[in-house]
Order: C-alpha cells, then sequence, then structure tokens
C-alpha cells in the first residue's frame, strides 16, 4: 500500500476488503485466494511427505513424534464414528484439518504486512486469508456433499438410496412422499451451507475486527496523549484478540473436521 | 437525495444492532446453559472431564456458528452498503 494513503477509516477497511480478482460478474477469480490456498496446500503436503520420508521405526524426532500426534488424533475421531473402511476418509479428515487450520492461521499475520509485500511486486489488493473467502468455504463444503452423496450411494445401493430419499423419515406410505423428499432434500443442503457460512462467519468477523483494531493505530498523530493511548490500546487489544483467536481458529478446523466426519458416518448408517 | 441516503443509512445501523445483539443473547444463553450441564455432569463424575470437555467445545463452535454468521452479514452491511450501492452505482 505504498503511495496513497487512506482517507478516511471506511476507506482503509473497504481497501482491506478487496480480494485480487480478475474477470467480472460470475467469472470472477479471486487470484490472491486461488493463490494462498495452494501455497498452504502444498505446505500441507510438503509437511507429511517430508515426516514420511524420514520416518523411523525407532525413536521418533521431534518432527515425526509430532505429525504422528496429529494423525492419531485425526484417526481416533474416524475411527470412533466411521465403522467401514477408513482408507479414504480419514486421511481426508487429516487433510481438512491441517489445511484449514493454516489457512485460518493466515490471520494472525500483522494485517498491513501481506500488503506492504505485494505492493513491493506492484499488486495493490492482497486478502491473505483464503477461508474467509466465500468461495474458498462453499468449494470445499460442497466437495464434503458430492462425497456424502456418494458414499450414501455407495452404503445402500442406488435404489436404496432413493427408496431412503421417498421413505424416511415419516414411513412408506405414498401419501408421505413428498414431505419426506422435502424434508430430506432440506437436510442434505443445509448440511453444506452451514459448514461453509460457520467457517466463513467465523474466518471474516475475525479478520474484522483486526481491522477495527488496526484502526485504532492508524490514527498516529504524534505524542500527544490520544495518539500514545489509541496505540496503546491497539496493541493491548489486539494481542487479546489474537490470543483469542488462536483458540478460534483451531476450533473451526476441528469443527470442519468432525462434521465432514459424521455427515459421511450418517451417510452411511441404515434407517 | 441525501434523505435518501440517510435515511438507509439508519435504518442500516439499527439493523446491525439488532442482528449483533439478537445473536448474541442467544449465543450466550445456550453457552451458558450448555457450560452449566458441563459443570455439573463434571462435580458427578470427574473421571468424564477430558471426553465431555471435547464434546463441548465441538457444541461451542457449533452454538456460536449462527451468530458469527449474523456479525459476517452485519460486518458487510457496515461497510459495503449494497443497499447504499443504487444510489452511488
Amino acid at each position: 500500500m505504498a503511495g496513497e494513503a487512506p482517507a478516511n477509516s471506511t476507506e482503509y477497511i473497504s481497501h482491506h476488503l478487496k480480494h485480487l480478482s480478475v474477470g467480472e460478474g460470475f467469472w470472477t477469480w479471486h487470484v490472491d485466494t486461488i493463490f494462498m490456498s495452494v501455497l498452504l496446500g502444498l505446505a500441507t503436503i510438503w509437511m507429511f511427505w517430508s515426516a514420511a520420508r524420514k520416518a523411523t521405526p525407532g525413536v521418533p524426532g521431534k518432527w515425526q513424534a509430532f505429525v504422528e500426534i496429529v494423525v492419531e488424533f485425526v484417526d481416533t475421531q474416524v475411527k470412533e464414528v466411521f465403522h467401514l473402511d477408513r482408507r479414504f476418509l480419514a486421511p481426508l479428515a487429516l487433510t481438512i484439518f491441517v489445511w484449514v487450520f493454516l489457512m485460518n492461521a493466515m490471520d494472525l499475520l500483522p494485517l498491513d504486512l501481506p500488503g506492504t509485500i505485494a505492493s513491493w511486486f506492484g499488486i495493490h489488493y492482497w486478502r491473505v486469508v483464503p477461508t474467509a473467502d466465500a468461495n474458498t468455504t462453499f468449494a470445499m463444503s460442497i466437495t464434503v456433499l458430492v462425497i456424502v452423496i456418494f458414499y450414501s450411494f455407495k452404503a445402500k445401493g442406488a435404489g436404496g438410496f432413493m427408496h431412503e430419499l421417498f421413505t424416511a423419515p415419516f414411513g412408506a406410505n405414498p401419501l408421505l412422499w413428498i414431505p419426506n423428499f422435502v424434508l430430506n432434500i432440506v437436510e442434505l443442503l443445509s448440511k453444506p451451507i452451514s459448514l461453509a457460512m460457520r467457517l466463513f462467519g467465523n474466518m471474516y468477523a475475525g479478520e474484522l475486527v483486526f481491522m477495527l483494531i488496526a484502526l485504532l493505530g492508524a490514527t498516529w498523530a504524534g505524542f500527544n496523549f490520544a495518539s500514545v493511548s489509541s496505540m496503546l490500546g491497539q496493541v493491548l487489544m489486539g494481542s487479546a484478540w489474537a490470543i483469542f483467536h488462536i483458540l478460534i481458529i483451531t476450533l473451526q478446523a476441528f469443527i470442519f473436521m468432525v462434521l465432514t466426519i459424521v455427515y459421511t458416518a450418517m451417510a452411511t448408517e441404515h434407517h | 437525495m441525501e434523505q435518501y441516503i440517510a435515511q438507509i443509512q439508519s435504518f442500516t445501523a439499527l439493523g446491525l444492532g439488532l442482528i449483533i445483539g439478537l445473536g448474541a443473547i442467544g449465543a450466550c444463553i445456550g453457552i451458558g446453559i450448555m457450560g452449566s450441564k458441563f459443570l455439573e455432569a463434571a462435580a458427578r463424575q470427574p473421571e468424564l472431564i477430558p471426553t465431555l470437555q471435547g464434546r463441548m467445545f465441538l457444541l461451542v463452535g457449533l452454538i456460536d456458528a449462527a451468530f458469527l454468521i449474523g456479525v459476517a452479514l452485519a460486518m458487510f452491511f457496515a461497510f459495503a452498503n449494497p443497499l447504499l450501492a443504487s444510489f452511488q452505482g
């Protein structure tokens, strides 16, 4: 953001809320979101690949021990709920947990740091938290919906799945087919929507509170009482909110993972 | 003209206060009830505390979800009000 200083606080915040986008309307690509999510996805893959490459059956090193803790944690979660072959679901849950956690953790970077670095390359907008973009969260939750439907077909068969769509939960009477179907469709659609909106809302609101706190420090006008106290207030409140946000970041990644596992497990249960 | 803009802005501000306030009431009462049940259960059966604590954090995230979605929408209206867009298009 070298060069133009924002004229007032609303402009500061609006500037920080703009994505680096290419195209318009339906075909807008948020280049910054795509770049950050791919970069952090590669970081996730690298993390596990490097641990697997150097893994020893003897006394584990610190990195291997850490990765083993994470893998075992996720595997316990999957084992408790899902009773079919979990060789696909457990790595999926692990990927979701670590990837969403890394993407959320980008929120802890200082607010103007990515913008300053981006301005060295001539880029004027760079939003660094991919999960604060509804596109990312909806992409992930729609993928989860597809996986859930796939597992429904796999566990119950095409005929069984159709039968259940029309006869659960009220009963098999033909008069109840429409209420059953409507209820099942609502249930099926509400899962990805709530999954996406929960993560998006948490991250977007968190980012916005960081921006509002940063505004306090942006009103520096020399060493007078007002400026010094605002700067002190910004440091204190920023620290408090960042510490609270560490909890929120981990919690939201954990919730996304657990709900993915639970929805998939529910899809494989027969009624 | 400014009158219409002022009207939209004032109603938006009132709406934002309601969204955040009512959402906070619901979320806080919900977490209060859940927390009190957790403390009761922890007092009755201390050996269950680790299991229950994990589930409790999961529920905190789920209960806070609707409130935070409301906050996100309210913030969106605060800084990029689409209702004003037709006047400043």
